[in-house]
């Protein structure tokens, strides 16, 4: 099932790393092969892929390795998003600030709706996580003195101790670039651990897991609360690479959308989900230039995917790996 | 604050719990009886209103485009059922959601190449227009006290279908454990898409009932059917009653709290901060009275027994 988190096999490099390391390169490439062509389009698209695949990632970590099944994520992004906003309307735009403040503010309202979400299984936790997600996306929209509907301008960018490190699109570029595979490091190291260990065995069977002596809560907590802080780092870029803060952000659609990522990638991969982001922006990007009813396209192939290609675009790769190797 | 406005915000309040209540009845039941999650369920509330508008444009009287209207939301909600939805049945959550998820997509842009993108409305039917005088100086519109009053009679009819009938007692068993049903011999598909169409027409209903008071348009179903999955889940997944009491609590709380917060808070705040914070918290409150619930009991109000 877990591709990445296979226990390695003999002087082989699991099918996930090598997967992710090809999936970088590429990616540390892209501002090259720009240069040649419409480069200010295609840097800015790619840049917004890789913030969504941040949030996708810290998504299949509790999604792919907890069955913790959040469908309020989007919360965390918008969070980390107005933290830069709010700062930034009262005149602190340093990232050195601004960072930590989206980091933390993600990570504390993770920590307090965890609290009271993770006593939940199932069903009922799908929905108490897509209620939160609402909770934060009406506050946002009740908050007159920061734009209420409408969301509020970042006039700029932030600096980075004092430096224009994103004022040019490239920085953000490579800014970003860095923070995603930061955040794939540390993920892929907390599955591998004994941390994901037990997170994964609740997975499977939580109850023998408290049998075993594990308090699961504690682990299925600090989990959710990891990937709530992730998702406000992704909130923190957006709000820089789009200069703009919106409740939009917090939509339960927006969501729907990060577990469709997850799963277009492939559940429980993380590598997977940095496909799937990518996937989906292209392809909403490609599909809305062809037509504008580009989502009548779009769902049914959705529901295609479920019904036809489990395992998402990972589970293809690895199959074929696989296959290769004998 | 006033009485005759807390007489008319507690009837807005029943006016929406009932309205709730329709949403929220089809989609406990498909929810208790076969564990499927139906995002897709406040389409079909969209598709209500939208068909109804639509039969009102080729008849030109309410009853028949509420009779047609109501055929043709069953109708759409068995081809749903039939072309995707019976395909996921087996599978876990979280493919059900994100097919839902498509069929949202799809619908709701699809109305939008239907009818167009811009709010449709539907009149009042003549006998209904107008207001009642409930005491001196307190005047409220027929038409609500007519969905408040449908809503009732539905929940009525609800109770005896699922207490007193075979469909019902089956409906129960199934809520309570599916597969124990199927193995005695019931054809469970069957019950299963009766449950679904009969689900999906409860919530055309709903569309059809509000339509003439609230703008028609592509997306009305989303943020009601959110507010119907708080309902099913403070009730308690696959119980009729939970879905009764919760969609009230929440339609009282949620309009009287956006009525009365700011004037409550003006107690002990500054008037200015009131204003701010008011209209923040009214917006929250549902979602803190779930939260309450769920934290103290973790499967709602009135769990379907044997789950």
């Amino acid at each position: 099932m877990a591709i990445a988190a296979a226990a390695p096999r003999a002087r082989r490099i699991p099918v996930g790393d090598l997967a992710a390391a090809a999936i970088f390169v590429v990616l540390a490439l892209v501002p090259f092969a720009a240069r040649l062509g419409a480069e200010g389009y295609l840097l800015a698209l790619v840049t917004r892929a890789m913030i969504f695949a941040i949030a996708a990632i810290a998504l299949d970590l509790i999604v792919g390795y907890g069955a913790l099944v959040s469908f309020g994520h989007a919360a965390f992004v918008g969070i980390g998003a107005y933290a830069v906003g709010i700062l930034a309307a009262s005149g602190i735009t340093d990232a050195l600030v601004a960072l930590p403040v989206a980091l933390a503010a993600s990570a504390l309202f993770a920590l307090v709706t965890g609290f009271v979400c993770l006593r939940t299984r199932g069903v009922y936790f799908i929905m108490i996580t897509l209620a939160f997600g609402q909770m934060a996306f009406f506050t946002a929209s009740s908050l007159a003195p920061y734009g209420g509907d409408d969301g509020l301008t970042v006039q700029a960018r932030n600096a980075v101790a004092g430096l224009g490190l994103m004022r040019s699109d490239g920085g953000l570029y490579y800014i970003a670039f860095a923070l995603l595979l930061g955040t794939y490091a540390l993920c892929r190291a907390l599955v591998a651990s004994r941390f994901g260990r037990v997170l994964r065995g609740a997975r499977e069977n939580t109850t023998r897991m408290a049998a075993v002596g594990f308090e699961v809560f504690r682990y299925q907590l600090v989990a959710y609360v990891i990937s709530g802080a992730l998702g406000g780092l992704s909130g923190f870029l957006i709000a820089n690479a789009t200069n703009f803060v919106s409740p939009a952000y917090m939509s339960w659609q927006r969501s729907g959308e990060l577990i469709i990522m997850v799963i277009m990638g492939g559940l429980g991969t993380l590598y997977g989900a940095i496909i799937g982001a990518v996937v989906f922006v292209l392809a909403e990007e490609w599909l809305a230039n062809l037509t504008d009813n580009w989502k009548m396209i779009f769902g049914p192939l959705l529901i295609l995917l479920v019904l036809f290609a489990r395992g998402g675009i990972a589970g293809l790769v690895g199959t074929l790996a696989e296959r290769r190797r004998g | 604050m006033s009485t005759p406005l807390l007489i008319v915000q507690t009837l807005n309040g029943l006016q929406l719990g009932v309205l709730l209540f329709l949403i929220a009845a089809g989609l406990t039941l498909v929810f208790g009886v076969m564990d499927f999650i139906n995002l897709a369920h406040g389409v079909q509330y969209m598709l209500g209103a939208y068909f109804a508008v639509m039969f009102y444009g080729l008849t030109g009287s309410f009853l028949a485009a509420l009779v047609l209207a109501l055929l043709a939301s069953l109708a759409f909600g068995l081809a749903l059922e039939f072309a995707v939805f019976r395909h996921l049945y087996d599978r876990d959550h979280l493919d059900q959601v994100i097919a839902t998820f498509g069929v949202i997509m799809f619908l709701n842009q699809g109305v939008k190449v239907a009818w167009g993108a811009s709010p449709l409305s539907l009149p009042i039917p003549d006998a209904f227009s107008g207001s009642v005088v409930l005491m001196p100086g307190l005047l409220y519109p027929v038409w609500r006290l007519v969905i408040i009053g449908s809503g009732i009679a539905v929940a009525i009819v609800l109770y005896l279908l699922v207490s007193k009938t075979r469909v019902g007692m089956l409906v129960r068993a199934g809520a309570s454990n599916a597969a124990m049903v199927s193995a005695l011999g019931v054809n469970i598909r069957r019950l299963f898409m009766i449950v679904f169409g009969f689900g999906a027409m409860l919530a055309g209903f709903a569309g059809i009932m509000i339509a003439p008071i609230l703008s028609v348009e592509p997306g009305m179903g989303d943020t009601i059917l959110i507010l119907a999955f708080v309902v099913i889940v403070i009730g308690g997944i696959g119980s009729i009653r939970g879905a009764l009491i919760a969609a009230l609590l929440i339609g009282l709380v949620d309009t009287l709290g956006r009525s009365f917060a700011v004037d409550i808070l003006r107690l002990f705040m500054a008037p200015s901060p009131a204003r701010t914070v008011g209209p923040a918290i009214a917006s929250m409150l549902i979602y803190l009275l779930m939260a309450l619930v769920l934290y103290i009991k973790p499967s709602g109000l009135f769990p379907a027994k044997g789950r």
